[in-house]
C-alpha cells in the first residue's frame, strides 16, 4: 500500500491571506507535487501565471501541482485527487472563510488514502479581534482558532508593535503563533517535513527558523513523548517521527503546534524525529533533555 | 375557435369577481371569467362540459421545490406517513421499524442481481422513539447487496453493513462527530452530515448526477405537479450546469409536459459579477415552461439538524450555534451586483440570526442600489420574530414561510430544538400578513411532500402530527391561504402579472378540484380531491398520465 498523502487544512476568514499563503506555497513547492482544494465561492484563487493549463474543474499548476474547487462534495474530490497521476505529496485544503477546519480534518480522516498533518488558521493582525467580537462571526471565528494546530499572524507590518504584541498574546490562548508577511512562512512549517522517508538532516532553510533532528532513537513511550513536544515551552512548531514504541511497532508521530497525532507507520526504517521552531525559540536543551531519560529509560 | 369552460364553480383570486361559472380560452391564454353570455361576446367558440361538476381554482403555484422529488421515486419510500408517488399510488407510511424492514425487503426481492443496491428515503426514526436504526437492521434486509436509506430531513443516511464495507468504513478507529461508533467500535452505519453520507452514497445508489437534476426525475416530477394541482413549481437550488439546462428545456419544451418549472440558479461554482452575468444568460434562455435567472443564496442549515443560525437564547436543549454556508461579504457582493442588474435572489434562512444578517446585508446594498419592487425573498424564515417581518416590509422584501414544519417536526421544535415560545411563533403568517409582507408557504418537496392544498391546511391549522396547536394567533384563515399558495406564490416569482388568478390576459391554468374547498371548509381543505390540471390552456387528468 502506498503511504497516505499528508493534508494541511488552512482556515481563516476572508482576508486573512489564505489565497496569498497558497500561492506562496505553490511558488515555493521545491519540487513537491501539491494538490490544492478550495472550497471557497466562485473563481479559483490561483495566481495567472502559475497556472500551466486548464482540464476541466482542474488547474494544472507549474511544478506538477494541480488545484481544484470541491464545492459541497469534498469526499468526491478527495477520491478523485488519491487516484490522479501521478499521485500528489501532500495536501492543501482552503476552507471556506466560515468553514470549519476541523470538520474538514475529520472528514480527511474518514479517507485512508489521507493522514491529517495539521490545521493551520490564518489571522489577520488588523482585524482578527474586531472580527472574533462580531454579533454574527465571533463564534464561528473562535471555533475556527480553537480548532488550530498552529496560527500565522498575517499582515503584521500593518499594525504598530504594541498592538502586534497584543494580538499575538491573545492568539497565544488557541495554539501555537507565528508570523507571517505576505504569506512567506517556511514550506517545512507548514506543510511538514515531507511525506518522503526522513532525511535526518532536513533543515528549514529560513534564517529565523530553527531545527533539530535524532537519529538511531530506541523504542520509547510514544504518547508521552507527543505530550512532551507539545508542551509549549519547547517552542516545537512541527515535529515528524517514525519511532517504535514500547513494543516496537513502528509508529508515527506529528506535532503541529501544541496538537499531535501518532498513527500506524508502514515497517522500515524507525527511530527518527525532526522538529522545527522558531530559531532562538526552539529550546535545543531542553527538547534533548526531554528526549535522552526516555530514550535510555526505554534501553 | 375558442373555448368555454363550464364549471360548478370556479374561484378566481380576482376579488373584482371573485367567482364565476364559465372561463373561456384562447391560445393559451384567459379570455375571461363569468357567464357564458358575458363570454360569447368574443366569438365563435365551443363549450367544454367535462369541468361541468368540478371546481376551478388557478393553477397552484409552489414557491419552494426540488424536481429531485421527482427523482426519489425510483427509490423505497420508508416515510412514516403515507405518500402519493407519480402514478398516483399511495404508499402507507411505514410505522415501525419492522414495517420500514418489510418495505425494503420487498424492494430488495424485486431486483435480480444480488449485488445491486438498494435504496430507500423518507426514513423518520424521530417517530419510532429513542431508538436508532442500525446496520443490523438493514442488514436483515441483505447481507450481500449494500442497502441505504436517505432520512425524510435530507441530512442522514443509514447503511447496512455491506455498504459500510464499501464504502472503507467497516474498521474500527474512525473517529468522526458524524459517524456514531457501536459498542463493538465499529460504526453502526448511521451517516450523519454531507461528507459521512458522499463516503457511502454512491453505493447505494445515490449517485450524484442521479440527485442533481434527472431526465426520468423532471418527468415524474410534473406528474406529481399535476397530481397535487400544481401548474408552475419553483425548483429552488440548482447548479445549473449547461447540460443540466439544455436537457430542462428540451424536456418542458415537449408539448404534453404538463407544468412550469421555475429553476434557481444556486450560488455555489460562481459568485460575484459572475454569477449575475450567468444569471442574466439563463434569463435570456427562459421559454413559457422553464423560467430561469433567478438567484439562489443559502445563509445557513437547517433547525432539526441544529445547523440553523440562531439569536439568543439559541437551542432550547442547549445545542451550540449553527453554521454559517457563506461569507457575508459573498452575500453582500452578489446582493449588490444582482440589485444593480436586476436580478432577483431568493435567500435560504432557518435561523432567525440568519435572517438578521440577510436582513442587515440586503439594507446595505439597497443603500448602494436603491431598487424599487426587487422582490428579494427569504426562504423558510422559520424563526422570524415580528420585528424582523417590519425590516422585510421596509426593505420591500418577499418571504416564503415553511407551515408543513408545524406538522411533521412542530412537536420536535417544541420539546427540543427551540422550546415552546418560539415553536409557537415560528412561520408566523397571520405577523407576515398585518405587516403587510408579501408572502407565500411551501413544502420544500421532497422534505415534505408536495402538496399546495395540505400545505394551506398546515398554515390554516397550525396542527402538529401528534394533535397540538402551536401558534393560534399565527393561523391565516382559509380564503388567504388559497390566495398564497397561487396569487401569493406567484408574487415572489415575479410572476404575478401572468399566472396566479383567473382574469382576462392570464395563463390559462387552473387546478381542477373534484371538492369545493369553501365547503371542505378550514379543517378539511387537505382532503379535497384533485381531478387533475389546464397548464397553458392543455387539460391534463391525473388518472390519465
Amino acid at each position: 500500500m502506498t503511504s497516505p498523502i499528508p493534508v494541511t487544512v488552512i482556515g481563516g476568514y476572508l482576508g486573512a491571506g489564505k489565497t496569498t499563503l497558497v500561492n506562496h506555497l505553490l511558488r515555493n513547492a521545491e519540487g513537491r507535487r501539491l494538490a490544492v482544494l478550495v472550497n471557497d465561492f466562485g473563481e479559483l484563487p490561483i495566481d495567472a501565471d502559475l497556472i500551466e493549463n486548464r482540464e476541466g474543474d482542474t488547474l494544472a499548476i507549474a511544478g506538477g501541482c494541480v488545484c481544484c474547487s470541491f464545492g459541497s462534495d469534498l469526499v468526491a474530490a478527495l477520491r478523485t485527487l488519491a487516484a490522479r497521476e501521478p499521485r500528489p505529496q501532500h495536501l492543501l485544503i482552503e476552507a471556506s472563510g466560515v468553514a470549519l477546519p476541523g470538520a474538514i480534518a475529520a472528514t480527511v480522516s474518514l479517507l485512508p488514502d489521507y493522514a491529517n498533518d495539521g490545521i493551520v488558521v490564518l489571522a489577520d493582525a488588523e482585524t482578527a479581534r474586531e472580527r472574533a467580537e462580531d454579533r454574527y462571526l465571533g463564534d464561528t471565528i473562535l471555533r475556527q482558532l480553537g480548532e488550530a494546530g498552529l496560527v500565522l499572524l498575517t499582515k503584521p507590518d500593518l499594525v504598530g508593535a504594541q498592538a502586534r504584541t497584543e494580538v499575538r498574546a491573545w492568539l497565544e490562548q488557541f495554539a501555537t503563533v507565528i508570523k507571517a508577511e505576505r504569506g512567506q512562512v517556511p514550506i517545512e512549517v507548514l506543510l511538514g517535513l515531507g511525506s518522503s522517508p526522513l532525511s535526518g538532516t532536513a533543515t528549514a532553510r529560513h534564517p529565523s527558523y530553527d531545527s533539530v533532528a535524532f537519529d538511531t532513537l530506541p523504542p520509547l513511550d510514544v504518547a508521552h513523548l507527543a505530550a512532551a513536544l507539545s508542551n509549549p515551552a519547547l517552542g516545537i512548531l512541527r515535529a515528524k517521527g517514525v519511532l517504535l514504541d514500547l513494543s516496537g511497532t513502528p509508529r508515527a508521530l506529528h506535532v503541529v503546534g501544541r496538537r499531535s497525532e501518532i498513527c500506524d507507520a508502514p515497517p522500515g526504517a524507525a527511530g527518527r524525529l525532526v522538529c522545527i521552531g522558531l530559531r532562538g525559540r526552539l529550546n535545543r536543551a531542553r527538547l534533548a533533555a526531554q528526549i535522552k531519560p526516555r530514550a535510555a529509560a526505554a534501553a | 375557435m375558442f373555448t368555454i369552460y363550464r364549471a360548478r364553480r370556479i374561484l378566481t383570486m380576482n376579488p373584482a369577481r371573485p367567482e364565476a361559472t364559465h372561463v373561456a380560452v384562447r391560445d393559451g391564454r384567459i379570455l375571461g371569467a363569468g357567464s357564458v353570455a358575458e363570454l360569447a361576446g368574443w366569438g365563435k367558440h365551443q363549450i367544454y362540459e367535462r369541468f361541468a361538476d368540478k371546481v376551478l381554482m388557478p393553477g397552484l403555484v409552489e414557491g419552494h421545490s426540488h424536481a429531485m422529488e421527482g427523482t426519489f421515486w425510483r427509490y423505497v419510500y420508508t416515510g412514516y406517513f403515507d405518500r402519493m408517488d407519480p402514478d398516483g399510488r399511495t404508499w402507507p407510511g411505514a410505522q415501525s421499524i419492522d414495517a420500514v424492514i418489510a418495505r425494503l425487503r420487498e424492494g430488495s426481492d424485486a431486483l435480480k442481481d444480488p449485488a445491486a443496491p438498494l435504496s430507500g428515503w423518507g426514513l423518520d426514526p424521530i417517530y419510532f422513539g429513542e431508538r436508532r436504526v442500525s446496520r443490523a437492521d438493514l442488514d436483515r434486509v441483505s447481507a450481500t447487496r449494500p442497502v441505504g436509506v436517505l432520512h425524510a430531513s435530507g441530512h442522514i443516511l443509514n447503511v447496512n453493513t455491506k455498504a459500510l464495507e464499501l464504502a472503507g468504513l467497516l474498521r474500527k478507529g474512525v473517529s468522526h462527530p458524524g459517524v456514531p461508533l457501536g459498542a463493538d467500535g465499529l460504526p453502526t452505519g448511521e451517516l450523519k452530515g454531507p461528507d459521512p453520507m458522499m463516503m457511502a452514497s454512491a453505493h447505494v445508489g445515490f449517485d450524484r448526477e442521479v440527485l442533481a437534476a434527472d431526465e426520468l426525475g423532471l418527468r415524474y416530477f410534473a406528474k406529481l405537479c399535476v397530481r397535487k394541482g400544481v401548474t408552475t413549481a419553483a425548483d429552488l437550488a440548482n447548479l445549473l450546469p449547461e447540460d443540466a439546462v439544455g436537457m430542462m428545456l428540451r424536456v418542458t419544451g415537449e408539448d404534453s409536459y404538463p407544468a412550469r418549472i421555475v429553476s434557481l440558479l444556486r450560488l455555489q461554482l460562481l459568485s460575484g459579477q459572475a454569477l449575475v452575468d450567468r444569471a442574466l444568460a439563463l434569463r435570456a434562455r427562459s421559454t413559457d415552461r422553464l423560467r430561469l435567472g433567478i438567484v439562489k443564496l443559502v445563509a445557513d442549515g437547517s433547525i432539526q439538524g441544529f445547523s440553523a443560525r440562531l439569536r439568543p437564547p439559541g437551542y432550547y436543549n442547549g445545542a451550540p450555534n449553527g453554521l454559517w454556508y457563506v461569507p457575508k461579504e459573498v452575500m453582500g457582493e452578489a446582493y449588490r451586483l444582482a440589485l444593480k442588474h436586476g436580478v432577483q435572489i431568493h435567500t435560504h434562512t432557518n435561523g432567525d440570526e440568519a435572517t438578521e444578517l440577510v436582513l442587515d446585508c440586503v439594507e446595505e446594498a439597497l443603500r448602494a442600489h436603491p431598487s424599487p419592487d426587487h422582490r428579494f425573498t427569504l426562504q423558510h424564515c422559520q424563526l422570524a420574530d415580528a420585528a424582523q417581518f417590519r425590516r422585510m416590509k421596509a426593505l420591500g422584501m418577499c418571504v416564503n414561510l415553511f407551515p408543513n414544519h408545524h406538522y411533521y417536526w412542530g412537536d420536535q421544535h417544541y420539546a427540543m430544538t427551540v422550546g415552546p415560545e418560539r415553536a409557537e411563533r415560528m412561520n408566523a403568517c397571520a405577523t407576515a400578513r398585518d405587516t403587510g409582507v408579501p408572502f407565500a408557504i411551501h413544502s420544500d418537496a421532497p422534505v415534505t411532500p408536495l402538496g399546495p392544498l395540505f400545505t394551506a391546511w398546515c398554515a390554516i391549522n397550525r396542527r402538529t402530527a401528534s394533535g397540538r396547536v402551536l401558534g393560534t394567533t399565527e393561523r391565516i384563515g382559509l380564503d388567504e391561504a388559497l390566495r398564497t399558495i397561487t396569487l401569493g406564490a406567484a408574487y415572489t416569482l415575479k410572476l404575478d402579472g401572468e399566472i396566479g388568478s383567473i382574469e382576462a390576459g392570464k395563463r390559462a391554468d387552473f387546478a381542477v378540484l373534484e371538492d369545493d374547498p369553501r365547503e371542505l371548509g378550514p379543517a378539511g381543505v387537505k382532503d379535497v380531491r384533485i381531478w387533475g390540471t389546464v397548464q397553458g390552456g392543455r387539460v391534463f387528468e391525473a388518472a390519465k398520465l
